[in-house]
């Protein structure tokens, strides 16, 4: 249903400031067609100011917008071929839900019977059919969110935005209709422009994830590159969990990497982004712990140990500060207050903010 | 754009050629200017008295339109054609107003060499439909073409509506009030000095003091200012005892208090002062029964300070009462909780808690009533009595006095409009930024605390006997209208009823022979008409303020606002000051009476419309915006369906504000049109207490029945909507 260019988004130096402030620095990102692109990042970082701006509901400072080749930096939200979903929903309180999924098609002064239908179809598409005379407030809250997206997707947008869409479910919904929006878009073949603070739910719907940070782009990659290849401690940090440890590089070449780390010279077989000071990402589940004392390795003390079924957490003070340690052994001998040595399996260790 | 911007070419067209351009004395919708349309030197159009009357200085409409026309045929860039359109109509429109003020009746009062070589020296009569017409056209041009002319400025809808409201609260507001400063410095000979002025200003005639130095009178200000200050403080106090008796305890008459609240808002404002007479005037009941009982004398104490205090703690404390159950209300239980839970006493938590955290909402309550006590009229007429004046009776009694003296007006408004102002100024920089009340839309489940013993005996005994009086004193509205003459002659009657509101059969059919009737009806009609204006333009500028960011946004929201601080009687003398004369001649007319309604009231609307919009999550807006709506049908179809309860307030409230305001409408009245509340007054001036309280009695049914009736009218289309629906999980 999309040619090429259509539903494709541009930024081009995009700014955008509120008197003093500045909500995104100059801002340079490219949406290919028919991709779900999710924008994940802490509050204040400036991926729902990205969205708004897409959307039109927020004039950019400088800079130029372009959806599906044409440029709509001017255009207002009334005139971009671009719908929303927003984190409340917004559903319109006294109209049905059908009358609610037909307003985007009655505004732009389709006849009432046509929208109707329409919108019957679209709420066919996200399971709702049979529902269209209620009202909002006589459907749970999952069916208010698959109503807002039914509302989005009747108007056929080159451009499909979703502001937090889950943030109001309960968790065990959430996993569910982020699968049906995952699914939806990628049989109608939409672009999906996606926001989130939930890393999780990014990993989970994404192709590709542009993490922010204080207004501007930390890193964009698919979600295993983030996860295994973060660019910065900050990504490394906030996907997944991460031990940040300080080190200094002392040589790389590419493959290779030697370094210091607390006072022990390591080779590892990962690349560096050049020599000095720098920091280590080791996951939790790539720490080894074990009750013997072993040939290499530090030595630690085990101040925390919590049984969760499937995994065992710990926390192990020693040379490298403090460790979060995950053990998938389920009977594992080692308990809180041992003393016990550390290893890592050193294959996917990172080395950033060198 | 360009078709909405050729559209309003055409219509001001149509307005330039074929519609009379001066204020006729029959009336627009006469439709007798026809026949002259084309010929009549009064009632031509604008185009033909330039052809034929030699008034070539009509010519800036004309010029604007054809240079827009041009414009928008020949410029191919949007961009460009839409800023070429804002310069000609900018222009146009300012060079139209210019000759309206510059050519009166004499010929042109400035720029005289220029008129006069355009044939100026005839002069002109006021603006009437056809200038109405052009100069609305070419505002709207103007606001059309703004709104594509640069980036991010906005669709037409927005940017048209800011325009609009700029213009009338500026020829409504601004433009009277100034006529005010204007006069206040002009010395009596016609000239203009500053110095004058000031001394003028602060004379000791206004400003002494002798009543608090036991050396004589006081000034009218120094009156209005003290009365305001004792006003101030004892409705806060009365209103807090009442509130913390409705939200702190389990009091069993609480729905009367409730009552309390609505019953002086449909009260004309003098209403309460002619009960006091009857019940504390020489023969009045309370008076004679002291008399009798402990031998008192029978003085006139009620015509003076005491009696103009106690109507308006009367009137007030309702107000007060009201502002306060939101701030006691607003206070949130956990902190209370919290308190109680550190081991803290009722007493305790109450002084060092609740009662801190109230006190920005108190200070507010108090500038409240000292405004309202400052700007009260009614009151002070009917219990002034001449020997306790204020600022707002003065100003009337300089109009209407014997020798009427406008720049002894112009001084007195400008004194009082100090006052207020000031008060008005401080509530909004310093109290309205301090309030901590702390209404979140989020549930908050705790319990208010309970009073310690002592705050709730002290808030029983404050406000339970004032409750008690204030019942006794409306009671009299009603027994005082059906006795034939109070403190003398007690007999039953409906003689007043039948004076006023009498019908007779006559060989013609039914005639309304009461002498009410005609007052009656002119109140019902512009009160009609006015109230949805005021509703209009209020929510118009709430839902400005509140969605919709524009430069000059902080102003645009406090000039609106200003008018609620303009004392009445100010407002009233600034419009015969300012609409007497051309270009803008309205008095004598019923237009001047909706106008001063709709701009009196509008701050109010615009409250409500605030409060009421700020609840509908704005995600609504822009989800409609997203769908592909423009503003004007996002209005349409989302945010006015969903703030009937506002509408509704905000109608009721100007409809009942119509029927029972005085102070403005006391200037603005002509025998053509006079309103329910001047013929009261005159009535009372005559002392004919029976039928002015007669007819004070109709009015409160009046009302009354009015606020039930928009109810069923408008309650009836049910919005079906649970709070933020959006929030629903």
């Amino acid at each position: 249903m999309t040619t090429p260019t259509e539903g494709s988004v541009v930024f081009k130096n995009v700014v955008k400031k509120y008197g003093n402030v500045t909500a995104l620095k100059p801002l340079n990102l490219s949406i290919e067609p028919g991709k779900l692109v999710t924008l994940l990042g802490p509050s204040g970082c400036g991926k729902t100011t990205t969205l708004r701006l897409i959307a039109g509901l927020e004039a950019a400072t400088s800079g130029n917008i372009i959806i599906g080749g044409e440029d709509v930096t001017h255009l207002s939200a009334t005139y971009r071929k671009v719908s929303m979903v927003f984190q409340s929903y917004a559903l319109f309180p006294h109209m049905t839900v059908v009358e609610n999924v037909a307003y985007g098609l009655t505004v732009k002064k389709m006849p009432k019977n046509e929208a109707h239908q329409k919108a019957e179809q679209g709420l066919e598409l996200v399971g709702l059919k049979g529902f269209g005379a209620r009202l909002p407030s006589e459907l749970s809250g999952g069916q208010q969110q698959r109503v807002a997206v039914a509302r989005a997707i009747v108007l056929e947008p080159e451009v499909l935005l979703l502001d937090e869409p889950l943030s109001n479910l309960d968790a065990k919904l959430r996993r569910h209709v982020r699968e049906e929006i995952r699914q939806i878009q990628q049989n109608l073949g939409l672009t999906a422009v996606y926001v989130t603070h939930d890393q999780e739910e990014a990993m989970a719907v994404s192709d590709t994830i542009i993490v922010m940070k204080d207004a501007e782009i930390a890193q964009i990659g698919t979600p295993r590159d983030l996860y295994e290849k973060p660019n910065s401690s900050f990504i490394a940090d906030f996907i997944g969990d991460a031990n940040l440890i300080d080190c200094d590089v002392t040589h790389t070449d590419g493959n290779q990497s030697d370094i210091v780390v607390a006072g022990t010279k390591l080779s590892l077989k990962t690349p560096a982004n050049g020599t000095g000071a720098g920091k280590l990402v080791i996951r939790p589940h790539q720490v080894i712990l074990s009750n013997e004392k072993t040939e290499t390795g530090f030595e630690g003390h085990v101040t925390y140990a919590a049984y969760l079924g499937n995994m065992t957490q710990y926390t192990v003070d020693g040379p490298l500060g403090q460790l979060f340690v995950i053990s998938n052994v389920s009977e594992s001998p080692i308990k809180m207050g041992d003393t016990v040595s550390i290893n890592f399996k050193d294959n996917d260790i990172r080395l950033v903010d060198i | 754009m360009t078709r909405t911007v050729t559209m309003w070419l055409l219509i001001g067209l149509f307005g330039f050629v074929l519609t009379p351009w001066y204020m006729t004395d029959a009336g627009f919708w006469g439709f007798s200017w026809i026949s002259g349309v084309a010929s009549d030197g009064e009632s031509g159009s604008a185009f033909f008295l330039m052809l034929l009357h030699g008034r070539a200085w009509l010519f800036p409409p004309l010029i604007a339109f054809a240079l827009s026309g041009v414009a928008l045929l020949l410029i191919k860039n949007p961009v460009q054609k839409a800023r070429v359109i804002v310069g000609i109509t900018g222009v146009g429109l300012l060079f139209t107003m210019m000759q309206g003020l510059a050519i009166v009746r004499g010929g042109p009062r400035f720029f005289e060499s220029f008129y006069s070589t355009l044939g100026g020296v005839d002069g002109q009569l006021g603006f009437g439909a056809g200038a109405g017409i052009v100069l609305f056209s070419l505002l709207f041009m103007l606001t059309t073409a703004y709104s594509s002319a640069g980036k991010g400025s906005g669709d037409a809808f927005v940017v048209s509506l800011i325009g609009l409201i700029i213009a009338l609260v500026g020829v409504f507001v601004f433009y009277p009030v100034s006529h005010i400063l204007v006069n206040a410095f002009r010395v009596p000979g016609g000239e203009f000095s500053a110095t004058d002025f000031l001394t003028r200003l602060f004379s000791s005639e206004l400003w002494h003091i002798g009543c608090i130095t036991f050396s004589g009178s006081c000034g009218p200000a120094i009156n209005s200012l003290v009365l305001a200050i004792l006003t101030g403080a004892s409705t806060v106090l009365l209103g807090l005892a009442f509130a913390l008796i409705f939200t702190r305890t389990n009091f069993i008459a609480k729905p009367l208090l409730r009552v309390l609240t609505v019953i002086p808002i449909i009260t004309p404002p003098f209403v309460i002062g002619l009960a006091l007479i009857l019940l504390f005037g020489r023969t009045g009941s309370a008076t004679a029964l002291f008399a009798d009982l402990f031998g008192w004398e029978k003085t006139r104490w009620i015509y003076g300070f005491g009696g103009v205090y106690l109507a308006q703690v009367l009137s007030f404390t309702p107000i007060a009462f009201l502002v306060l159950i939101g701030v006691v209300e607003g206070i949130s239980p956990s902190m209370e909780e919290a308190s109680q839970t550190l081991d803290a006493n009722a007493w305790q938590t109450f002084r060092y808690v609740s009662f801190p955290l109230m006190r920005p909402g108190l200070a507010n309550a108090f500038l409240l009533g000292f405004i309202e006590s400052l700007a009260d009229f009614g009151n002070p007429l009917v219990l002034g009595g001449g020997r306790f004046n204020v600022l707002s009776t003065e100003i009337y009694f300089s109009i209407v006095g014997t020798v009427a003296d406008p720049a002894k007006a112009a001084i007195l408004a400008m004194a009082l409009l100090m006052l207020t102002l000031g008060a008005f100024l401080i509530q909004r920089k310093w109290v309205g930024t301090k309030s901590y009340a702390t209404v979140t839309g989020k549930a908050d489940s705790g319990q208010h605390a309970a009073l310690s013993r002592g705050v709730k005996f002290a808030a029983y005994t404050t406000a339970l006997p004032w409750a008690a009086f204030t019942a006794v004193v409306y009671s009299m509205i009603a027994f005082g209208s059906f006795v034939k003459l109070w403190g003398y002659d007690h007999t039953f009657t409906f003689e007043h009823y039948i004076r006023a509101f009498g019908i007779k059969h006559t060989d013609f059919g039914w005639k309304l022979k009461g002498v009410a009737w005609d007052s009656y009806f002119t109140t019902l009609e512009i009160a009609t008409i006015a109230a949805p204006l005021t509703a209009i333009v209020g929510l118009g500028t709430a839902y400005l303020l509140v969605r919709q960011n524009f430069f000059g946004k902080n102003a645009f929201e406090f000039s609106t606002m200003l008018s609620f601080a303009i004392p009445g009687t100010v407002i009233g003398v600034s419009y015969i000051l300012a609409f007497n004369f051309p270009p803008v001649e309205l008095t004598g007319t019923s237009i001047i009476l909706i106008i001063v309604f709709v701009f009196r009231n509008m701050p109010v609307g615009v409250r409500g419309g605030i409060a009421a919009m700020s609840q509908l999550d704005k995600s609504l807006d822009e989800a409609s915006i997203t769908l592909g709506a423009n503003s004007f049908t996002t209005v349409r179809r989302v945010i006015r369906p969903l703030m009937g309860p506002a509408i509704l307030a905000a109608l009721t409230y100007s409809f009942v504000r119509a029927i029972t305001s005085v102070s403005a409408v006391i200037f603005l009245v002509s025998a053509r049109h006079n309103m329910a509340t001047s013929f009261i007054v005159g009535r009372v001036e005559n002392g004919e207490f029976g039928i002015a309280i007669a007819y004070s009695a109709v009015l409160i049914f009046t009302m009354l029945f009015a606020i039930i009736l928009l109810q069923l009218l408008i309650g009836k289309r049910k919005l079906r909507r649970t709070d933020r629906v959006a929030k629903a999980h």
